[in-house]
């Protein structure tokens, strides 16, 4: 949309629902069965030539590192990486790499109150 | 032909810019000005879309405000009133059986201190703890039994949060201190988390509860009232002295020592307590809370601490002062602990439209000494609003009941309001105390509801104009915990 933007987040639902589809053909299985496509969630496809969107960079496959998708941005890998340091606790092994910041490390995002702008000012913690 | 009229919209402004929020859909939409022209043509009467044209084509380019108009009409912002309407949805309700996400536990419905305006013990009691024949202290059995309740109504959640509450809570530290382990070891039985929080007077504290709290990961709510004299004028013991001089020494003892989870203040405002800012400094600055919520106190209108409407517009105004400054602390990424904006603005983020004010009978229940399982906290012990017990579970047909009265649909008077989706109507022991009847309104509190609203839209506008990666930690959906007052 030109002359409305999505300012929250169920704008961006409202946005995504009632937005003309993209004329993108959706690659069919060659059984008939629907891909498996994760990470995509709608939108256009991130990878030109269509097909199943494959993250390279994901945290389960190789360590930590990979910070750009194959296009060269971050839209396509998942989730941790995306969101780095912060809130990947959650289904990834990912929480080893976080100090505990509940009994050990208590202040180690202390001077940190927005990761997407402070977090060169997270402390290196030994466990 | 037909014709355009504007939807239900709340316009506002933000770092010089026009915003709509959108009422059926919560959603938040920032517009340009071609778009701003066609909602103040819009405003007030019908017209078609030609006559529209014709009007601001003058202005700006036809072939854009076309698609401003399609771009709008898209989101709803405005609808074609002759077009037949689909009927009104049916009502939505949760999907039963619903999991209870919080069970708070009254361990006591005695208090050590005698503050005047307290719905517990006040004039506008709902439950009389000297007559009603409920023990004055909780069992060691009957917490159990609400323990094992909250982990068998979590249902498929992982975690169950339990909250201490009373009367004073740590005066039945006994109980307490045995009813965590026992938690703990149940929970792990049954694979289940659960995690401890309370709310005290803090008269109380000793440093082996302290202790206790600390090395067991309690989160702690204070009820305080801000500086010596503010918090003596109703924060009394029964002989009416004062409570600050005992609890302010308890409390930073508290502070230095614990520091697993973060410790909140709870401010009730009263006719003689509405100095917002000041008592907000003297809590952070210093006592050293994290951070500071206020409500305003639940009353009839006759009380002698009730906030009367100049004191409710003096509250506003006061709370618009330190939302700004809570505001450019997020610009600056740095902490501000005033925790009311802060709620508001995870809402309006995540675009929440509620089908019930709080999740009161729901995800959350309050059992009273007697395991009899209530609405809320505020509610235990009430035979009126009673939805269980801890031995036989939630009644799901009272469950049903309640949900079907109290629903949004059911209170006419919200259909035009654009706060709704945040407000839904407001506390039920609030209308309760009011109107006599839960399933109200809080109609004497909708002018502040919907200033408040206007002013954390402003707040959101300007941050996501300012700093929108702030936003982000608003993203997950249960980044805001429960929080009982």
């Amino acid at each position: 949309m030109k002359h409305l933007k999505a300012i929250n987040s169920k704008a961006g639902r409202v946005e995504r629902f009632v937005s003309p589809p993209a004329a993108v053909p959706v690659p069919q299985a060659a059984d008939g069965e629907a891909d498996v496509v994760a990470l995509q969630g709608g939108g256009p496809p991130q990878q030109p030539g269509g097909g199943a969107h494959i993250p390279i960079g994901c945290s389960l496959v190789f360590s930590p590192g990979w910070e750009a998708d194959r296009t060269g941005g971050t839209a396509g890998l998942c989730q941790p990486v995306e969101r780095d340091l912060f809130d990947c606790h959650i289904g990834c092994f990912w929480p080893a790499h976080v100090p505990d910041m509940l009994n050990h490390a208590p202040d180690w995002t202390g001077k940190c109150a927005a990761a997407q702008k402070d977090w060169r000012k997270i402390d290196i913690v030994f466990p | 032909m037909s014709l355009l009229e504007a939807g239900h919209y709340h316009r506002f402004e933000a770092a010089g810019r026009p915003y709509l929020y959108l009422v059926n859909s919560a959603a938040v939409f920032g517009i340009d000005e071609a778009a701003d022209a066609v909602l103040k043509a819009l405003n007030g009467r019908q017209r078609s879309r030609d006559e529209l044209l014709d009007d601001l084509a003058v202005v700006y380019d036809r072939g854009e405000l076309d698609d401003t108009i399609t771009e709008l009409a898209r989101v709803r912002a405005i609808t074609e009133p002759l077009q037949a309407r689909p009927a009104k949805p049916k009502k939505v309700f949760p999907l039963t059986p619903f999991p209870v996400t919080t069970t708070v536990i009254n361990v006591t419905n005695q208090c050590n201190l005698g503050c005047t305006y307290c719905y517990e013990y006040g004039d506008d009691k709902i439950v009389d703890t000297k007559t009603n024949g409920k023990p004055k202290f909780m069992t060691e059995e009957t917490a159990k039994d609400s323990v094992d309740f909250a982990l068998r109504e979590a249902g498929s959640n992982k975690m169950a949060h339990i909250t201490f509450f009373g009367g004073e809570t740590l005066l039945n530290f006994r109980v307490l201190k045995k009813t965590i382990p026992y938690a703990r070891s149940r929970a792990a039985e049954v694979g289940k988390d659960v995690d401890f929080s309370l709310t005290t007077n803090a008269t109380l504290l000793t440093p082996e509860i302290i202790e206790f709290l600390a090395e067991n990961q309690v989160g702690v709510t204070i009820s305080m009232d801000g500086p010596k004299e503010l918090q003596n004028k109703f924060r009394v013991f029964h002989n009416g002295q004062g409570s600050y001089d005992v609890v302010a020494p308890k409390v930073k003892a508290l502070l230095a020592r614990h520091r697993s989870r973060p410790i909140g203040a709870r401010v009730t405002l009263t006719s003689g307590v509405l100095d917002v800012t000041r008592i907000y400094r003297h809590l952070t600055d210093e006592i050293g809370f994290h951070e500071v919520g206020f409500a305003p106190v639940t009353s009839k209108d006759a009380r002698s601490w009730a906030i009367d409407g100049n004191g409710m517009d003096q509250v506003l105004a006061e709370f618009v002062k330190l939302g700004h400054e809570w505001l450019e602390a997020a610009v600056e990424n740095r902490h501000h602990g005033f925790s009311n904006v802060r709620e508001t603005l995870q809402e309006i983020h995540q675009g929440m439209s509620k089908a019930y004010p709080c999740g009161a009978g729901l995800g959350l229940v309050g059992v009273s000494t007697d395991g009899q399982v209530a609405l809320c906290h505020r509610f235990a012990g009430s035979d009126d609003h009673k939805i269980g017990d801890v031995k036989g579970g939630i009644d799901r047909g009272a469950q049903r009941d309640f949900l079907e009265s109290h629903h949004i649909d059911e209170k006419p008077d919200c259909n035009s309001c654009f706060a709704r989706p945040m407000c839904s109507g407001g506390c039920y022991h609030e209308a309760h105390t009011r109107y006599g009847d839960t399933t109200h309104a809080n109609l004497h509190f909708c002018g502040w509801v919907r200033g408040w609203t206007d002013a954390c839209l402003r707040i959101y506008g300007e941050l996501a104009e300012r700093n929108p990666a702030f936003l982000t930690q608003f993203d997950s959906p249960d980044a805001a915990g429960e929080r009982v007052s």
